[in-house]
């Protein structure tokens, strides 16, 4: 379905705010299967360009192709085919666990029958039968984070984009929602994560640096750390982001 | 219907059922609005507390007394207080207006000279001023027919009053009470349903799903339209059976006014909730927008014709003032469409006009 090996390519992408840019000439690629880091400080452009490949923005000039599809005019073809969970909430609190997964089922477009038969496939997979029938709001944040990431994936998309998922959990859950997105490469998806935990950019395959709008670094971690002379990648990130200030 | 629609309409029920505050706007304010307006809030007044100072001590002037006391409009709080007590009376609010007859009141009245008879009152509420005078006035008037037949009246008017013969306020507050339950629901209520989405993150989730624009509008307008519409007959009920409110006119006419009146809250609603990301400020939107102005401004209270020039002419964007003439022609006249034609007409341009703004507005916010 994508174009060649690549989920994402993305040529000189620029995304202006009057007279700041926020996204400035960025080129990168992503293979299919790869679970693609994407670092950078708060306002470095990361959801900037996550939201113009998303279609939830309209990027100012460059080009891009997500999941095969052209982001000016085939935008609606994008959101058919990707999943997407933001760094803030995305579950409603004040619906159960079985409604939540009714509705985000019912906006991609899934019948009935299809609702029912993911409703107990994930209610297995994440283990919450006995939590079915209540309200999100009660569940514990890993679990929402988890229910979360399988709500946005109920349509079976190939490529997922997911804006900082792990903001504001421990450590286990944090591993635990680590393994969903192997589970999910192992199976053949494609995983755009942004994230501001350096141990976490340790798990990708690949990850790119962004700082003022432009990508700095895009490389596999291990190499990333021996260019830098690095132990980890919290000390490449930071050899990278002070190296702006020289 | 499609089941991306279905799935956020039947998504925003559950958010309403399971949200005590919408609940309580929704299910309890129209009782409780009906039933103040109905009861507590009366356009006239009776009983006002009254002090008559009776110098005359005379027949006529008990007979006069009589006539005032028993129009039911005055009660006596006090009789023959020393002049020096006035100001302390006003100043305590023990009474709203002071009756003075004059020592000669008796032998004036029979030698024909004029007569006065001194009225003092306490204009801090003027709208209570003016009501008390009147009241006087016409007390006065039919003393004097009664005492002096032969002092010649030239003509008198005999009202005979129509579409509301015993000037009931609730068939005037009905109507309106309709108009602002619409209002409240439909603009205020579906902005902050809308706001509250942006606010908690979920709008983006459904916006980067393949859903239309349309698709959330309408998923989001259709709930509230129904509860709109549900309260509005809810009200209509009530008033007609428990308040005796008539309803003289095509019922069919007075439900298709309502659904564009509907229209032009929920387009509003839709144009707030563009403009604002917070839920407080769309309320304090909403509230000031389109519920003040409709309580204010439209002639739901205070009549439009006594109002300034410039707010008369504000009273005509406002969608309330024509929706009120329709609904009050329908039910207490039992107008049709042929003599409503200028204020549907008005309605639906108002309507048109909002819905295009909302309508494009919402959908490149979106982009």
């Amino acid at each position: 379905m994508s174009d060649g090996n690549y989920a994402v390519i993305v040529e000189n992408l620029t995304r202006q705010f009057g007279t700041f840019t926020a996204v400035d000439r960025v080129t990168f690629s992503v293979r299919q299967g790869e679970i693609f880091g994407f670092l950078g400080a708060n306002g470095a452009g990361k959801t900037t360009t996550i939201r113009m490949l998303c279609g939830l923005l309209r990027p100012s000039s460059g080009s891009a192709t997500v999941a095969g599809f052209d982001v000016y005019k085939e935008y609606e073809k994008i959101k058919q085919n990707i999943g997407y969970m933001a760094q803030r909430f995305s579950l409603y609190e004040d619906l159960t666990v079985k409604e939540n997964i009714e509705f985000f089922g019912g906006i991609y477009g899934l019948n009935r029958k299809q609702i029912a038969a993911k409703t107990a496939e994930l209610l297995d997979y994440l283990n919450l039968w006995d939590k079915a029938d209540q309200l999100t709001a009660s569940l514990p944040l890993g679990w929402k984070q988890r229910m979360a990431l399988s709500s946005a994936i109920l349509h079976d998309p190939d490529l997922i984009f997911l804006d900082e998922p792990t903001s504001g959990v421990d450590p286990e859950s944090r591993r635990n929602f680590w393994m969903l997105i192997y589970e999910l490469s192992a199976r053949g998806k494609t995983v755009f994560v942004t994230t501001h935990f350096m141990d976490e950019a340790e798990y990708c395959h690949r990850v790119s640096i962004m700082r003022d709008g432009k990508i700095v670094e895009l490389d596999r971690p291990q190499l990333l750390k021996q260019k830098y002379a690095a132990q980890s990648m919290q000390d490449v990130f930071m050899k990278v982001v002070n190296g702006a200030q020289l | 219907m499609n089941a991306i629609l279905r799935a956020i309409i039947s998504k925003e029920f559950r958010h309403i059922f399971r949200d005590p505050q919408t609940l309580i706007i929704i299910m309890i304010m129209p009782v409780i609005m009906l039933f103040l307006f109905g009861y507590a809030i009366t356009l006239e007044m009776r009983d006002i507390k009254t002090v008559i100072v009776d110098h005359s001590r005379t027949p006529q002037s008990r007979a006069f007394i009589e006539k005032v006391v028993s129009s039911g409009f005055f009660k006596v709080s006090a009789f023959d207080v020393p002049e020096t007590a006035f100001e302390d009376i006003f100043f305590r609010r023990s009474a709203r207006c002071i009756i003075t007859i004059p020592p000669d009141f008796a032998r004036s009245l029979q030698s024909k000279t004029n007569t006065s008879v001194q009225l003092l009152i306490d204009a801090s509420d003027p709208n209570a001023a003016n009501f008390i005078q009147k009241y006087m006035m016409q007390i006065a008037a039919q003393f004097n027919f009664e005492n002096n037949p032969d002092l010649a009246m030239p003509f008198t008017i005999e009202p005979r009053i129509f579409y509301n013969p015993d000037l009931k306020s609730e068939y005037f507050f009905v109507p309106g009470l309709i108009a602002v339950i619409i209002l409240l629901i439909s603009a205020l209520l579906t902005s902050i349903a809308i706001v509250r989405e942006k606010e908690v993150g979920t709008m983006e989730q459904i916006l980067v799903s393949p859903v239309h624009p349309y698709q959330i509008i309408f998923g989001k307008v259709i709930p509230y339209t129904i509860l709109g519409f549900a309260d509005s007959i809810f009200v209509l009920i009530v008033g007609h059976f428990w308040f005796g409110v008539p309803i003289h006119g095509s019922i069919l006419f007075l439900l298709a006014a309502l659904i564009i009146y509907i229209f032009t809250g929920l387009s509003f609603g839709l144009i707030i909730s563009t403009i604002t990301d917070s839920q407080q400020v769309a309320m304090m939107a909403a509230l000031l927008a389109t519920i003040l102005p409709t309580i204010m401004l439209s002639g739901f209270i205070f009549p439009i014709p006594s109002m300034p020039l410039i707010f008369q002419y504000v009273s005509k964007i406002i969608p309330a003032t024509h929706f009120l003439e329709i609904i009050r022609g329908i039910m207490l006249k039992g107008s049709g469409l042929k003599e409503l034609l200028t204020q549907v007409a008005y309605l639906m341009l108002i309507a048109v006009v909002f819905i295009s703004i909302s309508l494009k507005k919402f959908s490149t916010k979106l982009e």
